[in-house]
């Protein structure tokens, strides 16, 4: 089913990217749906009674017990940060 | 020198007709006398690399060296390098300086290794060309014209090229294998959990892997043993033994089971790569293996099936990349929405912006069911396909790609034939088995890949098949004339 420029702009909103004003708006719209009709293949598959799986080897994950292995980074973590101060990363006012 | 394999270097190092810091010189030189026409590097780490070599070179006069002390190789710069820039393609990540190793980062350094640089890929890994590098596409070394392969095309091309013995790689749906066959030279990708994915810069969590790529089968066990194993930073890393690598290289192929199968030998398969398959058999059979054909009914459905689940766990991982911790911020952003969205839409590529908006559409209220489930259905087929035909056969042998390299350019319009491109190693990923691509002819001066995949935990055969393969002919020593000038 070919997804709409309505559509197509909620699921840029939903993953935080702009693709409004942007001169390749027609061209993400025509790649999607390309893409679109391309994996719409897998919906005609007969999978009645098979299970979905997340991992190919079935395996479940490891559970270790929580005690703490790596030191404090802190500094240098916050040293990646765009903006920071005083130990906290900065972003522009959320409440005036 | 620059020719040699690992084996051959770690020979010279073992009977001191050479040293690290000389070794890893030649190969430092020879970036910078090359890597301007091919793009492999996107940061050189020279003097890490000699201060580690003469550290190395001290640690080999005294006996304390490790299995792979003094070799230089490269690692992908998906993989975190502690105080080194690891951009994984993008301008994202351009200005991210690690604070820490990837586990395989650390594995390779208390094996001995010398880190020249970090080495070129698609943007996030998303791509089949290298061309949705941020640091613009990497060249084949058989033919600049070409495509090098991705998303580890500067890692192929480096190792094709003789800038590096070995690089390391990552495959989500034939990122290793795909650029390996595209630049002669062999790489692996292992079985989903035995190589540590952490430091690995996540694309699909479900379906990458780390690996080698080397010129030779036996320089990729080599890399391997270093590689390999259980780590608990890494839920999803297995707990399984991990063999000697290099022991079983020898073992005998007489009554090895191999099974063709016909699905990969349809429409689209470019005759002359078929052609280079159908030798690979005969050399095989030479070395006693039985071949057998073999269906793997739904591998038409892998490449969809991808399409979903790869871009829906990137949509989710990429989520990360909000303009606050780490990575690129927008300008003057308005509000924190504002910040968000310019700091994502600026600093991620087109490429990495669709699978994001595919991934985000199939996971979305509506969606989910129809695409998301139902591919975890279909990848269940997928597995049981694979299953099915270990029952009868130890190996699988097909082409890696349908044609040798496209140009630079190609396909960069139409994305859907850029993916089509991966028809033959994705299913691979789905079912998280281990595979090789090793060299297998030439189309017009074009190298093509040969395809061997194993069951899981198989990689010793599949290394084994392929060392002995090697043995008897020689597509994998064959390199491209233009970097044959010697520097030293």
């Amino acid at each position: 089913m070919p997804i709409s420029q309505e559509t197509i702009k909620y699921i840029a909103h939903l993953a935080r990217l702009n693709i409004e004003n942007t001169r390749d708006g027609d061209s993400i719209q025509a790649d999607l749906n390309r893409i679109v009709a391309m994996v719409d293949q897998i919906t005609a598959t007969n999978t009645k009674g098979v299970d979905p799986i997340a991992h190919s080897l079935e395996a479940a994950e490891r559970l270790r017990t929580d005690v703490v292995t790596e030191t404090d980074q802190r500094d240098s973590l916050l040293a990646l940060a765009p903006k920071a101060e005083a130990g906290l990363f900065l972003v522009p006012i959320v409440l005036e | 020198m620059h020719t040699k394999t690992i084996a051959q270097l770690l020979d010279l190092l073992n009977k001191r007709e050479c040293s690290s810091v000389e070794l890893t010189q030649i190969f430092l030189d020879r970036i910078k006398r090359y890597d301007k026409s091919l793009n492999c590097f996107i940061t050189l780490t020279e003097e890490m690399a000699l201060a580690a070599a003469a550290v190395e070179d001290q640690k080999r006069a005294k006996g304390q060296h490790q299995f792979l002390s003094g070799i230089p190789i490269a690692h992908k710069d998906i993989f975190c390098t502690q105080g080194v820039k690891t951009s994984c393609g993008s301008k994202m990540l351009d200005n991210f300086i690690s604070p820490y190793d990837a586990t395989v980062v650390k594995n390779f350094k208390e094996a001995g290794t010398i880190l020249l640089g970090k080495t070129n890929m698609d943007e996030f890994a998303m791509g089949s060309s290298n061309e949705t590098s941020y640091y613009g596409p990497v060249r084949n070394p058989w033919d600049l014209k070409a495509v090098a392969g991705g998303s580890s095309g500067g890692s192929a091309a480096a190792v094709a090229a003789s800038l590096s013995p070995g690089s390391t790689g990552t495959d989500t749906g034939g990122s290793i294998r795909q650029p390996a066959a595209l630049c002669n030279v062999t790489g692996l990708k292992p079985t989903y959990g035995r190589v540590s994915r952490y430091g690995m810069v996540a694309f699909a969590s479900s379906l990458d892997q780390g690996g080698p790529l080397a010129k030779t089968a036996e320089d990729c066990a080599l890399m391997l043993q270093a590689m390999a194993g259980v780590d608990l930073k890494d839920s999803t890393s297995l707990d399984k033994p991990v063999p000697n690598y290099c022991a079983t290289l020898n073992a005998s192929l007489e009554g090895v089971r191999i099974g063709i199968p016909k699905e990969f030998f349809q429409a689209g398969l470019h005759p002359e790569v078929e052609a280079s398959v159908q030798e690979a058999i005969k050399v095989l059979e030479k070395l006693g293996a039985k071949i057998k054909p073999i269906s793997l009914p739904n591998t038409g459905l892998a490449v969809p099936t991808y399409y979903v689940i790869a871009p829906a766990e990137a949509s989710s991982n990429l989520s990360r990349f909000d303009g606050v911790r780490f990575g690129y911020r927008c300008h003057e952003p308005k509000n924190l929405d504002d910040l968000y969205k310019r700091s994502r839409t600026e600093g991620f590529g087109a490429e990495v912006k669709r699978r994001i908006l595919i991934g985000t559409y199939v996971l979305s209220a509506g969606y989910f069911d129809a695409y998301y489930i139902q591919a975890q259905k279909v990848r269940k087929l997928i597995t049981n396909d694979f299953q099915e035909a270990f029952r009868e056969v130890d190996i699988i042998l097909g082409p890696t790609t349908p044609t040798p390299a496209f140009n630079l350019g190609e396909k960069s319009n139409d994305p859907v034939s850029m993916y089509l491109c991966d028809i033959y190693t994705i299913n691979v990923n789905l079912a998280g088995l281990p595979a090789l691509s090793m060299p297998g002819g030439f189309v017009n001066n074009r190298p093509t890949g040969l395809q061997l995949i194993g069951n899981y935990f198989e990689e010793a055969k599949l290394l084994n098949v392929a060392h002995q393969f090697q043995q008897i002919t020689d597509w994998h020593a064959k390199t491209p004339t233009i970097f044959e000038e010697s520097l030293s």
